[in-house]
């Protein structure tokens, strides 16, 4: 990284809002799993024909998480500013950022870790109600370990929309890579800073890419895995 | 069902104590209908059955028949339209929610495609029933070595299922499905998706289960040699319909419907081939000599009847088609042969003859001498 082009200064700025990203990036990323999993079980399991079968929570349900997808993100940060207030206890600041990103996360990765689930073999399903499963017993053993390598793959998509959308933090104050990159790229005219922050940026999601595809393979036991040691 | 599992008699190794023996049956099906669509009808229609405890009871028919639903009617994976289906003395039909997921635990089932768990080891798999039945931990290990061993995969225990081969997952399915003790089994196509090899050694996996633990073993195939080789009793299911059903040599040695003797063809010689078949006509003719099929059963497919039938009673025979197998431990064969009575009574004591062997002789028609001689390749 181009550091030593960089003024102390710069440099320390740098570091402070990656800090700053890494911080937003991974609480919103933590809540959103947390939030959008539970969302993303109920989805497939009230869907036609599943082990819940709720047609009209399902409508409702993904109706709600449609809207909140169609939203701007920019337009929602300020929307819901009372929100905000009412979660954090202020409207800016990273602490402030975290709640929209969160929320506009969490239907994303709901969506995501559905279509992980639904790709569970009705089959699986059947033979653990054959057993005696209840729809609970058969989320928590069947649906979510089966659904494991497609929902990791998920949480990595959401964690890299999450450092995409955690640059217009700025808006509300929220700091961050991108908007260091702003004030000073942009608004200070420091090219250099720019460019730092994009490669920075790009090295962040490279990184995260590589270590959400590592860790699906590694929970994923569906393809047998040549032997190690050529045993 | 039997809340507290017969943990002891699996830790200390298997076989488990077999079930006590009951007549009342332990799978009473009466009136069972199932309706997916009105505009499609019925798939299955006022089906009605009985299965004694320790059998090994197969259900047959075409593709589509309505045996899956039949069988998935069991366990209340299917929801029936109407009827009564009752295991173990309890009303699956009528059962709901935690005391169906319970009576659930004493029907196993295995399935075509074996349906495991890809994220849990071939140990992990087993677990499942036990985690749901709530067996303590310290249980577990014992009594999933245990079920590993009688299905012959004591050293798999760590592998995942993607590291099987299709005879080996099935062997998982079966530890699966017994781990809760069941005293049924349900089998829907289990062999459907491996090669004949390995299709005979889970047979046989099946067929020493249901010796060593009584277990009642329910039997869906449209392989009419796995209903000959294991099955003591058979269903035949048509569009929805039991057409017939009963201890498994007497469906296959005199079928009583055109739609299980035409489905037995591939297995017991009961039709004539086509071009045979079509040379019959059911009244004598001028030219025509009676063809008589006869069904041998038991001790007396070992007479020499063809020799007597020219020896003692003069009779010149000409064997048409024939076949015997070994069905439920029994050899079953199937003779048509065309004899010429030379109109002097010869052939009515030849039958008779048979008769008190023990054969089933019926004359089946009269083929024409020409379309006779033409097939023999010449006049005799
Ligand atoms: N869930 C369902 N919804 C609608 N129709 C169904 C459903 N399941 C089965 N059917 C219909 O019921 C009929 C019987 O199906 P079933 O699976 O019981 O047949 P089968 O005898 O097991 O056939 P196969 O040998 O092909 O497995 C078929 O016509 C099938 O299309
Ligand atoms: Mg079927």
């Amino acid at each position: 990284m181009p550091f030593d082009l960089l003024s102390p200064a710069v440099t320390a700025a740098l570091v402070e809002s990656l800090k700053q990203t890494a911080f937003m990036v991974s609480v919103a990323a933590v809540l959103s799993t947390l939030l959008g999993l539970p969302l993303g079980i109920l989805l497939v399991v009230t869907a036609p024909g599943h082990i819940a079968e709720r047609p009209a929570v399902n409508r409702v349900v993904g109706t709600v998480v449609n809207l909140v997808r169609s939203t701007p993100f920019i337009i929602m940060m300020v929307a819901i500013i009372p929100f905000t207030r009412l979660v954090v206890g202020t409207t800016v600041g990273t602490a402030a950022a975290i709640v929209p990103l969160t929320l506009a996360i969490t239907p994303l990765f709901a969506r995501l870790a559905e279509t992980a689930m639904r790709e569970v073999d009705r089959g699986v399903i059947e033979a653990a109600e054959a057993i005696g499963a209840s729809p609970w017993e058969i989320v928590v053993k069947v649906l979510v370990p089966e659904a494991l390598p497609g929902i990791v793959a998920g949480v990595t998509v959401a964690l890299v929309s999450l450092i995409g959308y955690s640059t217009m933090a700025g808006t509300v104050g929220g700091g961050g890579l991108g908007d260091l990159g702003v004030r000073y790229g942009y608004q200070r005219f420091m090219p250099e800073v720019m460019v730092a922050v994009v490669v920075v940026l790009v090295v962040l999601v490279q990184a995260v890419q590589i270590v959400g595809d590592a860790v699906a393979r590694a929970v994923n036991h569906r393809i047998a895995r040549r032997r190690r040691g050529g045993v | 069902m039997n809340a507290p599992l017969p943990s002891e008699s699996l830790a200390a190794g298997l076989p488990l104590a077999p079930h006590p023996p009951v007549s009342e049956p332990v799978i009473r099906i009466e009136g069972l209908s199932k309706t997916f669509s009105d505009a499609a009808g019925p798939v299955l229609d006022d089906v009605s059955l009985q299965i004694a405890r320790g059998d090994i009871y197969g259900v047959i028919g075409r593709s589509g028949a309505g045996k899956s639903t039949l069988v998935r009617c069991i366990n209340r994976l299917e929801r029936p339209s109407g009827g009564r289906v009752v295991v173990s003395g309890h009303e699956t039909s009528r059962l709901e929610g935690r005391a169906l997921r319970t009576a659930r635990r004493d029907i196993g089932m295995i399935f075509q495609h074996f349906n495991l768990l890809s994220s849990r080891t071939v140990a992990g798999n087993v677990a499942l029933p036990l985690e749901v039945a709530r067996v303590p931990k310290a249980e577990r290990g014992p009594r999933i070595a245990a079920l590993l061993e009688l299905v012959g995969l004591a050293d798999k225990a760590q592998a995942y299922p993607s590291e099987l081969s299709g005879g080996q997952k099935q062997r998982v399915g079966i530890a699966r499905a017994l781990a809760t003790a069941p005293s049924v089994l349900l089998c829907d196509e289990a062999t459907s998706a491996l090669d004949p090899e390995t299709t005979q050694q889970i047979l046989a996996l099946l067929r020493d289960i249901n010796r060593r633990l009584g277990l009642t073993v329910v039997l869906v195939t449209h392989e009419m040699e796995v209903v000959r080789d294991i099955a003591s009793h058979v269903a035949v299911l048509e569009r929805g319909r039991l057409v017939e059903e009963g201890a498994t040599f007497d469906v296959l040695a005199f079928p009583k419907s055109p739609v299980a003797r035409s489905f037995l063809a591939g297995i017991v010689a009961h039709e004539l081939p086509p071009e045979i078949q079509a040379t019959l006509s059911p009244e004598p003719q001028a030219d025509s000599d009676p063809v008589i099929r006869i069904v041998f059963t038991g001790a007396a497919a070992n007479e020499p009847i063809v020799a007597d039938l020219v020896g003692r009673f003069g009779l010149r025979p000409n064997i048409l088609h024939g076949r015997i197998d070994q069905v439920a431990g029994r050899p079953l064969g199937v003779l048509t042969l065309v004899a010429g009575d030379g109109g002097d009574g010869r052939l009515a004591a030849a039958l008779a003859h048979l008769a008190r062997l023990g054969l089933h002789a019926e004359v089946i028609g009269h083929a024409l001498r020409p379309a006779l001689a033409r097939r023999h390749g010449g006049p005799r």
